[in-house]
């Protein structure tokens, strides 16, 4: 029998926490049978290793903040068939796009004692504001057995099985009291992505958004409900602007209750 | 005469970006520099203007490794500024998070980032396929450190549970119990880890360093206590500033840590080891002393092994805190937020991760300073370097820099956190 050619994989990491690649490394259950499948060509934060692309599938981390990443997210594309971005970083330009609020020059000195040492461009964006993007997968941090998933999927050539609906209907579907109606708390639940399975409500805490926005959200709907519930309007602007900040959805609304 | 350069440019199997340059020139090393160019992030200042609340989900962001870590030094922080201190149950759940991270991120480091280089090998993978069951061992050691994070946090990456004042929701007893059957497996197989990782080969290398970790009178250090040092530092949490400071160099976009008047200092397993032996428990005591590493080790390379012992400690507290805990009635007190500056620290994985805020009567952040473990060692990694590489100048550019980077690994350096921080080239000339 001649040995299988296995399909390659490579991680890349942009502006991140490393969460969410490390979610890889947290299958303790399914890496082995993982890396039984697939060759692992170029995974720096696991090896030392690096084979040459093309690669099959190439999971893209973190969000463009450099000139150099800019350019660096050109290469990679050209070099993967199949590109998936991880997180809200790749996907909305994470919490560091905080900063396209704002001017960046503002920040540097806050931070860094020689901002002559430091590169860095004005805004943080995500990676499908570069090149094309095959599949998002939201969330801060992914689900990692998505992310089994969607790697499942592509090297089968099926559609990965991943919703674009609401928290809410993680919350019915797993019997959550809501935390809005029942509880008044200020939940970004009915916008935001589901995937989490509907974490925060069953902890008794309101969702805060960190899988950015669902499918078609009604924000202005929701913003009017958080002022019933008696919130402020920095609270409002805080609450649509965290993890997810640059989210179109999410940034419109924050910047409607922007003084 | 010997002249050369070594670099890499991508140093694998660390948490970010980071690069290696050491430069020798007529047989000496004239430069080593552990650079970083993971990009800047900017916490400290987007943290202005966000509520107090906020801070422990906002700072876990900086690190997917160690979000407790982050999570833990600000709420300490919040909490020290509003006079507040969260005590008894709540106190042991942090504790047992915080070990649920120790384990995870050790084992992780012990197994996956660090042993290869000690056994020959690329990565964990390829150790995999000679050695199945030490990997399998190894996941299922990580699993439980994982798991208890996620009983108790929510989920393993960026927890969802930890707020200012405690917890949203506390764990039932019944729980807690659910995990001991697995820790006490875990118990045996980190003992086991031990003796393996004793048996490596360690090339020599050791420097006088001045350690710094927190100290507690009762408890091995993971959060509370005096920051002190083998050389005499003996301060309060608040006194931080007065006797620290950091510095910000071209070739890094972290800034380094270092002791007014005193220069470089180590933070991390070493250090706390050194320091705090003989608040181990018995389990952690004994299986040093089986592989005679009870009078503590000045040879970084040995952090391996210490970070094994620390699991066994983590493993055994975790055990010792599920077997005490009953359910608190309340999962929070109440923060009620008033003006002032205050400090937290804890000892992450890595070392010391200290946070300073100020706020205002209504909770919002004024100020904040977050200094993370691995900016506070990049001077001593690079002082290693030079050592390291002056001690082996006739070894091979390619043995040069696979030694080098054992050594980086050895503080197991977290680029993400340090960034606001690394980069090997050696150049021979």
């Amino acid at each position: 029998m001649p040995k299988k050619i296995k399909p390659k994989l490579a991680v890349w990491k942009f502006a991140s926490c490393d969460g969410c690649q490390l979610s890889l490394l947290d299958c303790e259950d399914e890496l082995l049978a993982v890396a039984g499948e697939i060759e692992i060509a170029n995974f720096p934060e696991a090896s030392r290793q690096v084979l040459k692309g093309p690669y099959e599938i190439s999971l893209v981390e973190g969000s463009i903040t450099t000139p150099h990443d800019a350019e660096r997210i050109h290469k990679i594309r050209k070099m993967s068939k199949v590109l998936i971005t991880i997180g809200a970083c790749a996907t909305a330009g994470g919490i560091q796009a905080l900063r396209n609020f704002t001017d960046v020059k503002n920040y540097i000195p806050l931070v860094y004692a020689s901002p002559q040492f430091i590169h860095t461009l004005n805004k943080s964006t995500p990676i499908g504001d570069h090149v094309p993007v095959d599949f998002e997968l939201r969330g801060c941090p992914i689900n990692k057995m998505h992310l089994v998933e969607v790697i499942s999927a592509y090297l089968t050539g099926r559609k990965p099985n991943i919703f674009p609906h609401s928290v809410c209907v993680e919350c019915k579907l797993r019997g959550t009291v809501c935390v809005m109606v029942n509880g008044g708390q200020n939940c970004m639940g009915p916008v935001t992505h589901s995937g989490c399975n509907a974490l925060c409500p069953s902890y008794n805490r309101p969702c805060y958004g960190c899988f950015g926005p669902k499918e078609s959200p009604n924000t202005r709907s929701l913003a009017n409900q958080f002022k019933k519930l008696g919130q402020s309007e920095l609270d409002i602007m805080r609450g649509f602007r965290t993890y997810n900040a640059y989210a179109e959805p999410f940034r419109k609304e924050s910047e409607a209750h922007e003084k | 005469m010997k002249n050369s350069t070594i670099k890499v440019d991508y140093l694998a199997r660390v948490e970010g970006e980071g690069s290696l340059y050491v430069k020798i020139k007529n047989n000496k090393v004239v430069d080593a520099k552990f650079g970083i160019f993971e990009p800047p992030r900017f916490f400290e200042a987007f943290l202005r203007g966000r509520k107090f609340t906020e801070a422990p989900d906002i700072t876990a962001r900086i690190c997917g490794i160690c979000p407790m870590a982050y999570q833990t030094s600000a709420v300490l922080a919040m909490e020290n500024i509003c006079g507040v201190k969260v005590e008894g149950q709540l106190r042991e759940l942090r504790r047992l998070i915080y070990c649920g991270e120790w384990i995870e991120s050790h084992i992780l480091h012990v197994y996956m980032l660090h042993a290869p280089d000690f056994l020959g090998y690329q990565d964990a993978i390829q150790i995999a396929k000679d050695h199945p069951e030490l990997v399998k061992n190894a996941l299922r050691l990580k699993k439980i450190g994982n798991e208890i994070i996620s009983v108790v946090g929510g989920r393993e990456i960026h927890p969802i549970n930890v707020k200012v004042g405690g917890f949203y929701k506390v764990p039932s007893k019944k729980q807690l119990l659910g995990l001991v059957e697995e820790l006490k497996w875990a118990l045996d197989a980190s003992i086991e880890t031990v003796k393996f990782m004793a048996k490596l080969n360690f090339p020599d290398l050791e420097q006088d360093y001045e350690y710094v970790s927190l100290r507690h009178p009762d408890e091995y250090p993971i959060f509370d206590g005096r920051l002190v040092s083998n050389k005499g530092l003996d301060i309060a949490v608040d006194e931080y500033d007065k006797y620290f400071a950091e510095e910000h160099v071209k070739h890094s976009n972290a800034l380094q840590g270092v002791m007014k008047e005193r220069n470089n200092y180590f933070v991390g397993p070493l250090a706390r080891y050194n320091l705090c032996f003989d608040k181990l428990s018995t389990s952690a005591k004994q299986v040093a002393r089986a592989v005679k590493l009870d009078k503590g080790t000045n040879n970084p390379f040995k952090s391996i092994i210490v970070r094994s012992i620390e699991s066994v400690y983590a493993v055994e507290e975790s055990l010792r805190i599920i077997k005490n805990y009953e359910m608190p009635e309340k999962p929070s007190i109440e923060v009620v937020p008033r003006a002032g500056i205050g400090y937290g620290c804890s000892e992450a994985p890595r070392g010391i991760c200290v946070h300073r805020y100020k706020i205002d009567d209504n909770g919002n952040i004024l100020d904040a300073k977050i200094v993370p473990p691995t900016s506070q060692n990049q001077k001593t990694i690079e002082s290693d370097l030079r050592q390291l590489v002056s001690r082996n100048i006739r070894l091979s550019d390619a043995k040069l820099t696979w030694l080098c980077e054992q050594a980086v690994r050895n503080y197991d350096p977290c680029i993400s956190c340090a960034t606001h921080f690394l980069k090997l080239n050696i150049e021979r000339e």
